[in-house]
């Protein structure tokens, strides 16, 4: 990882350019300051190797081998009364040592006590779909597709979530670009008019904040307008906007300021 | 009978008014102005705003249709995400011209704050644009006031010819 470099100008420079600040972490604890977990520690070691534990925020943490993840699951499900998957997905760790660490966040409404799963894979290397044990697990490992390209050996419906099925690229990855790549750029004007239409539509204009008030082109200024495509010089003549046109509207009878009655009481 | 019978020539007159094709075609389509149904995101609430009782569209004509088919101006209310271009130009595609298209807010006008990869950077590279509606979320008044302008802009071009047929390309 790199250091932490302070991003003094944020208004300068809107995009932080270092994308892999690790926040610091929470001071962890030993496992057998709780009991519950001890005994819930002891009891998966017994069955299954467990690399690392520790407990965070009241929490226990598990760190696990990738063949595991199912029996593990299913064993806290069913032994362990942790009856509730309430989130998974993945963390990119590629800049460090090109791996994805994949956590579960398991529930026990029994035991009101929260345990998190975690194991590391390789870059390109599938997970075991825990899909059967837990239904939530269906879209939280399409989105994990979706967002960081790992696929869920066994999922019953391997395919994209979020982003339209004929997608390129994994937005969640750390080297995904935030304003996206070359086919998200062109994405929506190649689907619908194809590759020639590029050069007549235009690239995308990124900076939605850019205002040129001597652009009449593509500006107006309100109760200043002029003709499209005039040099504007900066006196322009006042441009009244009345709703109604000055011969009035067929038909509707003529708005007049003057003779209408002005309800100033805010209670009326 | 006779009390059903009306004196034209004393209570107020022949129900008759002169005028010309231009102005009585443009005066039924400004004032009928039939609105799809299209909340993309937030905005969506406040055009709902705009249609309910207190801002209440009703009396301008403007009813709002859930079927492209019978809409005049689309209100594109939102955030139009790259995932859904497709539709909104198929949507667009179906209503029948003369038609019209009002971008509300500032994501439906250039994105907005979503300066990401999954948002179109303003719809107006997938449809033209009469109105722009600057906001985030404009209120409705502000909506309103875009409907008054809308019917301003219908009433000033001939409503002879059908309108130009208004595609990208
Ligand atoms: S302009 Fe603002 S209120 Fe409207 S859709 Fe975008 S974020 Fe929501």
């Amino acid at each position: 990882m790199r250091p932490y470099i302070p991003k003094d100008n944020v208004q300068a420079k809107s995009y932080y350019t270092d994308r892999y600040y690790v926040a610091p972490q929470v001071p962890k604890e030993d496992v057998s300051t709780d009991e519950v977990f001890a005994a819930d520690l002891a009891a998966i070691s017994a069955k299954f190797e467990v690399k690392e534990s520790y407990l965070q925020v009241g929490q226990l943490v598990v760190y696990i081998n990738a063949k595991d993840i199912y029996g593990v699951l299913e064993f806290m499900r069913d032994e362990l009364k942790y009856t509730q998957l309430t989130e998974m997905s993945a963390i990119d760790w590629l800049a460090k040592d090109n791996t994805f660490e994949i956590f579960y966040q398991m529930l026990s409404m029994t035991k009101r006590k929260r345990v998190r799963v975690k194991y590391f894979i390789e870059n390109g290397q599938a997970v075991d779909s825990v899909e059967k044990l837990f239904r939530s697990a269906d879209w939280s490992e399409r989105e994990m597709y979706d967002m960081f390209g790992i696929v869920a050996n066994n999922h019953p419906f391997m395919k994209r979530i979020l982003m339209p099925y004929d997608w390129q690229g994994h937005p969640l990855l750390k080297t995904y670009p935030l304003e996206g790549d070359e086919f998200a750029a062109w994405y929506e004007v190649d689907k619908i008019y194809g590759k020639e239409a590029r050069d007549i539509i235009g690239p995308e204009i990124r900076d939605t904040s850019r205002v040129d008030r001597y652009d009449s082109e593509r500006f107006a200024r309100l109760g200043y307008e002029v003709p499209k495509g005039t040099k504007i010089t900066g006196d322009e003549p006042k441009n009244p906007n009345p709703y109604q046109e000055e011969g009035g509207v067929f038909l509707i009878k003529k708005f007049d300021k003057e003779s209408s009655k002005i309800v100033d009481d805010p209670q009326r | 009978m006779a009390q059903h019978k009306v004196n034209y020539t004393q209570d107020g007159g022949l129900p008759v008014a002169l005028t010309s094709i231009d102005k009585i075609v443009n005066w039924g389509r400004s004032n009928s102005i039939w609105a799809l149904t299209y909340g993309l995101a937030c905005c969506g609430i406040e055009m709902m705003a705009s249609g309910a009782s207190r801002f209440d569209f009703d009396r301008y004509g403007t009813i709002f249709r859930a079927s492209p088919r019978q809409a005049d101006v689309m209100i594109v209310a939102g955030t139009l995400t790259k995932k859904h271009a497709e539709f909104i130009k198929r949507l667009y595609d179906q209503m029948t011209e003369p038609r019209w298209v009002i971008s509300m807010g500032s994501c439906a006008n250039t994105g907005g704050m979503f300066n990401t990869y999954s948002t179109v950077q303003g719809c107006d590279r997938i449809i033209p644009v009469d109105l722009y509606l600057p906001g985030c979320a404009p209120r409705p008044e502000t909506l309103q006031y875009g409907v008054m302008l809308l019917q301003k802009k219908i009433r000033a071009n001939k409503a002879g010819n059908a309108q130009k047929a208004k595609r990208l390309m």
